[in-house]
């Protein structure tokens, strides 16, 4: 990987070391790593992964993103963050001169900071919240099946009271037919109040689908830890989908094909070779990440692109759900289904990463049925230069520096932005 | 014979009491418990009327309806339908039906409903 966008995080890493008086052996034996190497590292003389500034923040006891970023870059960028807000419509804040306050008033910077980031999160909050209310199909599911018992009792409760000489076996049947009902609701009932308590929980401001991603990320185990139904459902299909991926392609056939498929291991030749489809090997390699594919991560998304699965590869921070960037070889691949698409991609920090994406389509309900588009996209970190084609890429809009991005759908909070001018199209 | 009306229905309970509540007013009531299959039922049947749950497993009321509409059949297509729904979530996807009831719903406007739909 290029150590050019991390030219300064070796000399933060050794100002904060120095800061707190600790020895440089002492540091790198905490950290896992030879005192050698943290000297080149605080010399700027090789990259730090996210992984290892992750580690040495939690030893140095600051924010990962300052010792990645500089502490006056991340407060920079909070404070334009909270210029833009549109609680401060009407206000024109003095964008020129955001590091002049920052230098002059840094207790009130710090105040401004703390104040935008508490209503961010209480914004996500409320907008997660409406989003469970509205669109989660856990929650709607379970208001169609109270909807439906409710429906039943009714309807059958008055028949009982209203209807004139009904045959004892239909008396029989309805009574029976309303203590089934009656048991449904309640247990129905339960699960849902269970499931709203849970939004009241502490830090639970995570849908689901976060929820099951933070899951994944750790290893994928236990999901009865998870803390609302949804998160526990959708976890229990992810398991049953890589379980049947592991019993389609297992590890050992999966290892044996890598050191026949070239270097850096080609997953279409891998594919070709064990006679399986592609998506089930990219599937595979992000599951198990074996040499060569170390730190992957995977994307798949529906034909209208909504992300169904989403797993971030080390160093590659996905944008909340329902974001995502345009330029994602990912949607690229939707347009040539049954081809593969090799793309080098660069984030706008400077990080590189190998994707490979592949696209199917399939028509489930026959001829007569719709056709039904689903894309998949290894991503591998990457080292060394970047190839001349890398593509440059953002987590999303909203989120992502770059200007004059001919994809942009909506200014960024992180920088000032040109005029967007969306694409003309028919 | 002829079937008065079918009922697509997904929940037994609820497809029981509107049968034994419309029967009783001597209507012939045909049931199939599923969106898949839906439309060739009514084929099948010919109903002079279809009561219609909006959310059914494999294919919702709303696909249901759009291919009776769609039919060569100029009388299938026209047949009346009255479509089950739960309150909010009728919108568009409902604007093709003759008449709606909102679940949960009174028996007696059930049986005022498809007496107006049949007369």
């Amino acid at each position: 990987m290029s150590a050019g966008p991390h030219t300064l995080t070796g000399t933060r890493i050794r100002e904060r070391r120095m800061a707190l008086s600790r020895r440089q052996a002492d540091l790198a034996r905490a950290v896992g790593i030879s005192p050698a190497y943290l000297n080149l590292i605080e010399h700027n003389r090789r990259p730090v992964s996210t992984e290892l500034v992750e580690r040495l923040a939690a030893e140095l006891e600051v924010p990962a993103d300052e010792l990645a970023e500089g502490r006056e870059e991340v407060r920079i960028a909070a404070l334009r963050e909270a210029a833009v807000h549109p609680a401060g419509a009407g206000s024109v804040p003095e964008l020129d001169q955001v590091a002049e306050f920052l230098a002059r008033f840094p207790g009130w910077a710090a105040l401004l900071i703390a104040h935008a980031r508490r209503a961010g999160a209480l914004e996500r909050q409320l907008v997660d919240l409406s989003d469970r209310m509205t669109q989660d199909p856990y929650m709607l599911t379970t208001l169609h099946e109270v909807l439906s018992a409710v429906t039943a009792v009714r309807s059958t409760a008055a028949i009982l009271v209203e209807e004139d000489e009904i045959a004892p076996e239909w008396r029989q049947r309805f009574h029976a037919n309303l203590h089934q009902d009656s048991q449904r609701l309640s247990l129905t009932a339960q699960a849902l109040v269970a499931y709203l308590d849970s939004f009241e929980a502490e830090g639970n401001a995570a849908t689901p689908q976060e929820e099951v991603e933070a899951w994944l990320a750790q290893g994928g185990d236990a999901p009865a830890d998870l803390s609302s139904d949804a998160a526990r459902d959708m976890a229990a299909q992810v398991q049953a989908d890589l379980l049947a991926d592991r019993q389609a392609l297992p590890d050992r056939a999966l290892l044996e094909a890598i050191p026949l498929a070239g270097t850096p291991p080609d997953p279409v030749l891998m594919a070709a070779r064990l006679d399986l489809p592609l998506d089930l090997v990219l599937r595979r390699l992000a599951d198990l990440r074996p040499a060569g594919f170390e730190g992957a991560g995977l994307l798949i998304c529906d034909g209208s692109g909504a992300l169904l699965l989403r797993r971030a590869a080390q160093g590659f921070a996905l944008p909340r759900p329902g974001d995502s960037c345009a330029l994602w070889p990912l949607f690229q691949a939707l347009a040539a289904p049954q081809s593969t698409l090799e793309r080098a991609v660069a984030l706008p920090d400077g990080r590189l990463f190998r994707t490979l994406s592949h696209a199917t389509r399939s028509q489930p309900r026959g001829l007569a049925g719709p056709v039904l588009s689903r894309a998949t996209m290894l991503v591998v970190p990457a080292d060394g230069p970047a190839p001349a084609d890398t593509l440059s890429i953002g987590p999303a809009c909203r989120i992502c520096p770059r200007n004059g991005c001919p994809a942009r759908r909506e200014p960024s909070i992180l920088v000032p932005q040109l005029p967007v001018r969306p694409a003309r199209g028919l | 014979m002829q079937l008065d009306i079918l009922m697509i229905e997904d929940e037994p309970n609820i497809a029981e009491a509107v049968r034994f509540i419309l029967s009783r007013e001597g209507w012939q009531v045909g049931l199939h418990p599923d969106g898949a299959g839906g439309i060739e039922a009514i084929r099948a049947a010919r109903p002079r009327l279809v009561i219609l749950d909006l959310m059914l497993p494999n294919r919702s009321g709303a696909e249901i309806l759009a291919e009776l509409r769609a039919a060569d059949d100029s009388t299938l297509a026209s047949t009346p339908v009255l479509m089950l729904t739960a309150r909010g979530q009728a919108g568009e996807a409902a604007s093709g039906a003759d008449a709606m009831l909102t679940k949960p719903f009174d028996n007696a406007d059930l049986r005022a409903q498809v007496r107006r739909m049949l007369a």
